[in-house]
């Protein structure tokens, strides 16, 4: 029986069943959301546990972003007497695509794994199936609050990070290296579109942040109930979602940009 | 931690992302600008804007003194309408001229404003009447070889030489 022609078939069906689990999840994620909104307390616990505690890092990593970016950028523009499109590039740079895509990848790897481990070790204590024993729904309790948590925050923190990063480029470009100011806001304003700029961005780090939580819940809940299988899931939550933000990503900016 | 402090928290970071996005689309942006000091409008008519945009800057003496606001087409004369809004505290005479220049030989092209010698100043929605237009980089080039076969076509004897080769001893002298 253990020939590899039925190794293959096993392993694909085993692949077929772990995607209908996915969806099944999600979909029940989905159904779960309005139950859980009557009880927002428990979304504003989930905001400040997602969103707020991973204000820092955010922060952090998008003024170091928008500094190494302006400096790289004057590099290369002052060659061609050019420095003054600096805040435009550093502009687009930031709000279409390194706002959205290293904001998720942080948040994957700051919100994504607590999220995980959490859920993980209230499976592995049981706790999950001592809840269902007494008839409470883990989905619109547990698991939704969360979900809806971290996309409210997602798009947040995606805002501030490229908003931050701006900044950080106005501190290097205008106050270290003398790039008028008035040309640093001005080219950029003339050229950055609310709607097909600024709005994609957050569209975008909507869509990854759904992407994030929804891949660390399941993954949280879909866990061996071990020491080894919790650390195994937290792992795999930052590799599937780093490796989903980067895919979706070229999807939506060829969706949103290809023609401008 | 009490449950109202981490309602504040939670009220602060959701202010704070929504001041990012008000940064973003005000400042960052062009969905209005922030900070408009006193101002008057004043317009200019040119036979090509080139690549003139809104929110160009207005310069005179190299100093930024206004933003250009819009930029239509006037449908009767068919000319490039520029609208700018000036800082109320500089004042030009009535003749003023306006120029598009270009900051730089690749850089972003912006209003030049000479000032005049008349006593009266330009008030808000006066049109600037002298205006030059932006320099189109074709139609210098192709005016170069228009002079240049010209000229060529005149140094030869009798004028009978071909205009497509004329150019050619012209650029050696």
């Amino acid at each position: 029986m253990n020939n590899p022609v039925t190794a293959v078939g096993a392993s694909t069906l085993r692949m077929l069943q772990a995607f209908g689990r996915a969806g099944y999840f999600f979909a029940d994620l989905l159904r779960a959301i309005p139950a859980s909104l009557r009880r927002f307390g428990l979304v504003v616990t989930q905001i400040h546990a997602i969103g707020n505690l991973s204000l820092l890092i955010i922060l952090a990593s998008g003024m170091a972003v928008g500094f190494v970016l302006a400096l790289q950028m004057y590099y290369a523009l002052v060659t061609y007497g050019a420095t003054e499109s600096l805040g435009l590039i550093v502009n687009l740079s930031l709000v279409r695509e390194l706002g959205p895509v290293v904001a998720a990848l942080l948040f994957a790897g700051r919100a994504g794994t607590s999220l995980t481990a959490e859920i993980g070790l209230m499976k592995a204590g049981e706790q999950i199936a001592a809840m269902e024993m007494m008839a409470i729904d883990t989905k619109s309790r547990v698991l939704a609050p969360r979900f809806i948590g971290g996309m409210v925050s997602m798009p947040l923190l995606a805002i501030l990070f490229s908003a931050v990063g701006i900044l950080g480029a106005y501190v290097v470009a205008v106050l270290l290296l003398g790039v008028d100011s008035g040309n640093f806001w001005s080219i950029m304003q003339s050229r950055v579109d609310v709607w097909r700029d600024v709005g994609n961005g957050i569209v975008k780090s909507f869509v990854f942040g759904v992407i994030c939580t929804a891949v660390a819940l399941y993954q949280g809940y879909e866990t061996e109930a071990t020491p080894e299988g919790v650390a195994y899931a937290t792992t795999r939550t930052v590799v599937i979602s780093s490796l989903s933000v980067l895919a979706m990503d070229f999807v939506l900016t060829a969706l949103m940009f290809s023609t401008a | 931690m009490s449950k109202k402090g981490t309602e504040t928290l939670v009220g602060l970071f959701v202010l704070l992302g929504l001041a990012g996005l008000v940064f973003l689309s005000l400042k960052a942006a062009n969905l209005a600008s922030f900070g408009t000091r006193d101002s008057y409008s004043v317009a200019a008519r040119f036979d090509n804007i080139g690549g003139l945009k809104a929110r160009s800057p207005v310069r005179s003496a190299g100093v930024t003194v206004g933003r250009v606001t819009s930029i239509t087409l006037d449908p009767k004369t068919y000319q490039g309408l520029v609208t700018m809004e000036l800082d109320k505290s500089v004042q030009f005479p009535k003749d003023s001229s306006a120029k598009i220049l270009t900051s730089g030989l690749l850089g972003d092209q912006y209003v030049g404003i000479e000032p005049g010698a008349e006593e009266k100043n330009l008030a808000a929605g006066d049109v600037i009447k002298q205006t030059q237009s932006a320099v189109v980089l074709e139609n210098l080039i192709g005016q170069f070889l228009f002079n240049k076969a010209a000229d060529g076509g005149n140094a030869s004897a009798g004028g009978a030489a071909p205009a497509a080769q004329a150019p050619a001893p012209g650029v050696k002298k």
